[in-house]
């Protein structure tokens, strides 16, 4: 191809990222705007430029609240995850590889379940009896559970395969360490990348969830996100302000996520 | 220092097969006993929290007032409300994934072609924007695009749209497109791999013109992959549920809505009927992977 044939090319490759860019920017970009307007209705441009939804929103009980509570249902979700996955992988990828093929069809099932479907199986067996845990964040913990067990799953065992465990565990019980020694103190160690980025992303789309948090508990523990959808009659402005709050959070996370990917590579 | 693990490994493999062997057997046994142990705690949860729901919602799908059998399927396929429901949650589905998948095949295309910069910075807010989605998604369009939004004004005062209702089956159509745009771009950019840069030049000089090279190499070699992304997100637009609750307080006839309106609704509480609708919507993900397997394996057959 001849020069002259390669610049036209090259500049549509450019205007087509950049519309990419633009048409996923347009919906945030219009939020923040909206966030920092005093007043916006029926003018393609805000009329002045304030903080005080920001200082408002902030400075709400409520908000303080539903943010906490969304911050504790996640890191204990995602601790509970860790608890539950890792000795999970450690078992499966050392003792049994063959279960392997196993999870893989297993850990589809979040993927495949709308949660709407589960809720319906879930307000029925855990609304009375034994196990009555809806309305309380308990249940919570154990749904964000099986919403972050795919993600983790291939992420870690991507990270397993990299570091051959099978002969790092030999190699340490070879210098007379114990299972338990060795997958604490050989094999973790290794994972700790992989784990920090699938908990870094798992965070990210946690804190988003609404389906689970608003039929399962609603405002008898309210998360962010159902604080945001019963404050649907207030001020346009102040829940602009809370969406882009939200949504800083949400990038801090996969911003981190993504420069800890980027060393590792 | 993982090196020198390795080396110390196969050393003793190689010189004291038959110790090393012994050795680690015995611990190997009784730890596998140990082992099973640690898969309980996950077993529980994932049984409590997965399997037990979606069990109780087969089983009570086939229960009824009447008994057992087959009524509460026999009602949905009767009624005109809940046949609109899973025909507007298809069609919505379909075309949202249509346009994000397009919109995403020419963007992870072109995002191969320009300078690495702007691809790592363009790739890493798609991929963040991912995340911005259901109810944060929903508030953001009704800013944008609602009946006073500020991109509905300006498309007006251009002369390009008479009026623009997010709120209806079009409006759904572009929502349910833009959170479908980095999930397909996610799963595209990879795929585009597998075009070498060299099989064009190759074809070029064979003497095919971009259209050939598209029908009888690009595409072709591609089918697989937009196959699957395709099958993945009608399974993502087909389950969604926060943003079209938000938008329209679930009065928008869809099959999610439909479900968590008969268990946690005020008017009319059937969790049986609820169940049955909910094995429907599994059962259309099902066929939809079904097919696309069936497909895979026949583009397979092709290729070679």
């Amino acid at each position: 191809m001849s020069l002259a044939n390669r610049a036209p090319a090259a500049l549509y490759h450019r205007m087509v990222v950049w519309l990419l860019f633009l048409i996923l920017l347009l919906p945030l970009a219009g939020t923040l705007l909206y966030s920092l307007s005093t007043s916006w209705s029926a003018s393609i441009l805000p009329d002045g430029l304030t903080f005080k939804w920001y200082l408002a929103l902030w400075s709400d009980a409520r908000f303080l609240n539903a943010f906490g509570q969304s911050l504790l249902v996640c890191f204990g979700a995602l601790l509970l995850a860790v608890l539950l996955i890792l000795p999970l992988l450690f078992v499966v990828h050392y003792h049994f590889p063959k279960l392997d093929a196993l999870m893989n069809i297993l850990i589809l099932l979040p993927f495949a379940v709308p949660p709407v479907v589960s809720s319906v199986g879930l307000l029925q067996l855990y609304g009375s009896g034994p196990l009555a845990m809806t309305g309380t964040p308990w249940i919570l913990l154990g749904c964000y559970f099986t919403i972050a067990l795919p993600f983790m799953y291939r992420a870690i065992t991507n990270n397993l395969q990299a570091i051959n465990l099978p002969d790092l565990m030999d190699a340490a019980h070879l210098l007379g360490a114990s299972s338990l020694q060795a997958a604490l103190l050989v094999v973790l160690p290794n994972l700790r990348k992989g784990l920090m980025v699938s908990l870094f992303l798992s965070f990210s789309f946690l804190f988003g969830e609404f389906v689970f948090a608003n039929m399962l508990v609603g405002t008898r523990y309210e998360t962010l996100q159902v604080y945001l959808n019963n404050m649907r009659n207030s001020s346009g402005h102040f829940n602009s302000a809370l969406v882009i709050s939200y949504f800083f959070f949400v990038l801090i996370f996969t911003w981190a996520a993504g420069r800890l990917n980027k060393d590792k590579a | 220092m993982s090196a020198s693990f390795e080396q110390s490994a196969k050393l003793a493999d190689t010189t004291l097969p038959k110790a090393a062997t012994r050795s680690r057997l015995t611990p190997r046994l009784k730890g596998k006993w140990l082992a099973l142990l640690c898969l309980l705690p996950f077993a529980l949860f994932f049984i409590v929290f997965q399997i037990a729901p979606l069990l109780w919602v087969a089983v009570n799908s086939l229960h009824s007032a009447e008994g057992w059998g087959l009524a509460n399927f026999a009602k949905i396929f009767a009624s005109k409300f809940y046949l609109q429901a899973i025909k507007h949650s298809l069609q919505i589905a379909f075309w949202s994934s249509l346009l994000g998948m397009a919109i995403a095949i020419l963007g992870s295309y072109s995002l191969r072609q320009v300078d690495s910069k702007l691809r790592d910075f363009v790739m890493a807010f798609s991929n963040m924007t991912s995340n911005f989605a259901g109810v944060p998604l929903a508030f953001a369009f009704i800013i944008l695009l609602g009946f006073n939004g500020a991109l509905t004004l300006l498309l007006k005062q251009m002369g390009l749209i008479e009026s623009f209702n997010l709120y209806s089956k079009t409006g759904l159509i572009v929502l349910y497109t833009y959170f479908q745009i980095p999930l397909g771009v996610l799963l595209l950019y990879p795929a585009f791999d597998a075009l070498r840069q060299d099989w064009r030049e190759s074809a070029a000089l064979l003497g095919a013109g971009t259209w050939d090279f598209w029908r009888h190499i690009g595409l072709p070699v591609l089918t697989p992959a937009l196959l699957g992304t395709f099958v993945i997100l009608l399974a993502n637009a087909l389950g969604a549920y926060a943003t079209v609750y938000y938008l329209t307080t679930g009065n928008f006839n869809l099959m999610p809505i439909r479900i968590a309106g008969l268990v946690s609704g005020d008017i009319s509480l059937d969790p049986n009927l609820a169940s049955a609708l909910a094995m429907i919507l599994v059962g259309l993900m099902a066929l939809i992977t079904l097919v696309h397997q069936l497909l895979l394996k026949r583009s397979q057959h092709v290729s070679r």
